[in-house]
């Protein structure tokens, strides 16, 4: 299941045939907040459980991916009782625009919580234009 | 959960899945834990028992572990805490989706819990609350002479 979203708009496209729900892998959306300024594209996502060994962040033409496995330490023989998360699997997928610099995507990891730095390349930066008063 | 044996492709997910239905179809499940929160609670959480213990794990990622409070009577657990996320000024946000604000989430455990023998972990945004179970209700090996 993977999820395209325009980063640069607002509306969504997406859609999610009935059928999605019953694919045999269990796959969690990671909750995001994704906010731009000047410079670029800022994306946190929640994503508990996954160390760094276990994250993957890729750019495959001008999707932009994340993907990352949780690893929750369990005793054996543990039988579960209650659960709200029910998948250990999170993966999302964005669609990048292209003035977007995908070479220099940063990736932190903290806590449980993935930041991508998304910067514009220089040519798109907004420039402030003077006026002279003549 | 958790994707590990025992945890899915089990009864488990029948049950949940049957869950989800009902309450699609109702509205909200016929019955439902008096402490249950509905799916989109903040945060997450996930129970496990063994003889010895039991685990309870809450995905709670970017949260200061100091600022979480963590309260055990008898067999309710209750853990509180705050996440607050810091908005870029200026920015202009396409999404907010993640939580913001303070959390409380009420746990009813098995009655033969020992409050006074519990420890806490936080690591990549989970939280992991072991809770020993009295020695008395412990599986026992009895010896024939």
């Amino acid at each position: 299941m993977s999820d395209k979203t325009e980063l640069t708009k607002k509306e969504t496209t997406e859609v999610q045939p009935a059928t999605e729900q019953t694919v045999q892998e269990q796959i969690i959306r990671p909750l995001v907040d994704i906010f731009e300024d000047e410079s670029g594209i800022t994306v946190h996502a929640d994503m508990p459980g996954v160390s760094k060994e276990r994250l993957n962040v890729k750019v495959e033409g001008d999707t932009l991916t994340i993907d990352g496995i949780a690893e929750i330490p369990m005793p054996e023989k543990m039988e579960p009782l209650y659960a709200d998360v029910r998948a250990t699997h999170y993966q999302r997928s964005f669609t990048l625009s292209p003035e977007m610099d995908v070479d220099k995507v940063e990736a932190t990891l903290k806590d449980g919580v993935l930041t991508l730095r998304i910067p514009k390349r220089e040519e798109h930066k907004p420039k402030k234009i003077e006026v002279k008063v003549g | 959960m958790f994707g590990i044996p025992g945890f899915e492709g089990s009864l488990f997910d029948d049950l949940l899945r049957i869950q989800r239905q009902m309450e699609s179809v109702f509205g909200s499940p016929l019955t439902a834990g008096i402490r249950s929160m509905g799916v989109a609670a903040f945060p997450p959480v996930n129970v496990g028992t063994t003889p010895e213990e039991i685990d309870v794990y809450l995905f709670a990622p970017g949260v200061d572990p100091t600022s979480l409070d963590i309260n055990i009577q008898n067999n309710v657990l209750t853990v509180s805490g705050e996440r607050r996320i810091i908005r870029e000024e200026g920015a202009s946000y396409y999404r907010k989706e993640r939580f913001d604000g303070e959390f409380r989430r009420v746990l009813t455990l098995p009655e033969d819990v020992d409050p006074d023998r519990v420890d806490a972990t936080y690591k990549d945004g989970v939280l992991h609350i072991r809770i020993e179970r009295k020695e008395s209700s412990k599986p026992r090996q009895i010896k024939v002479n």
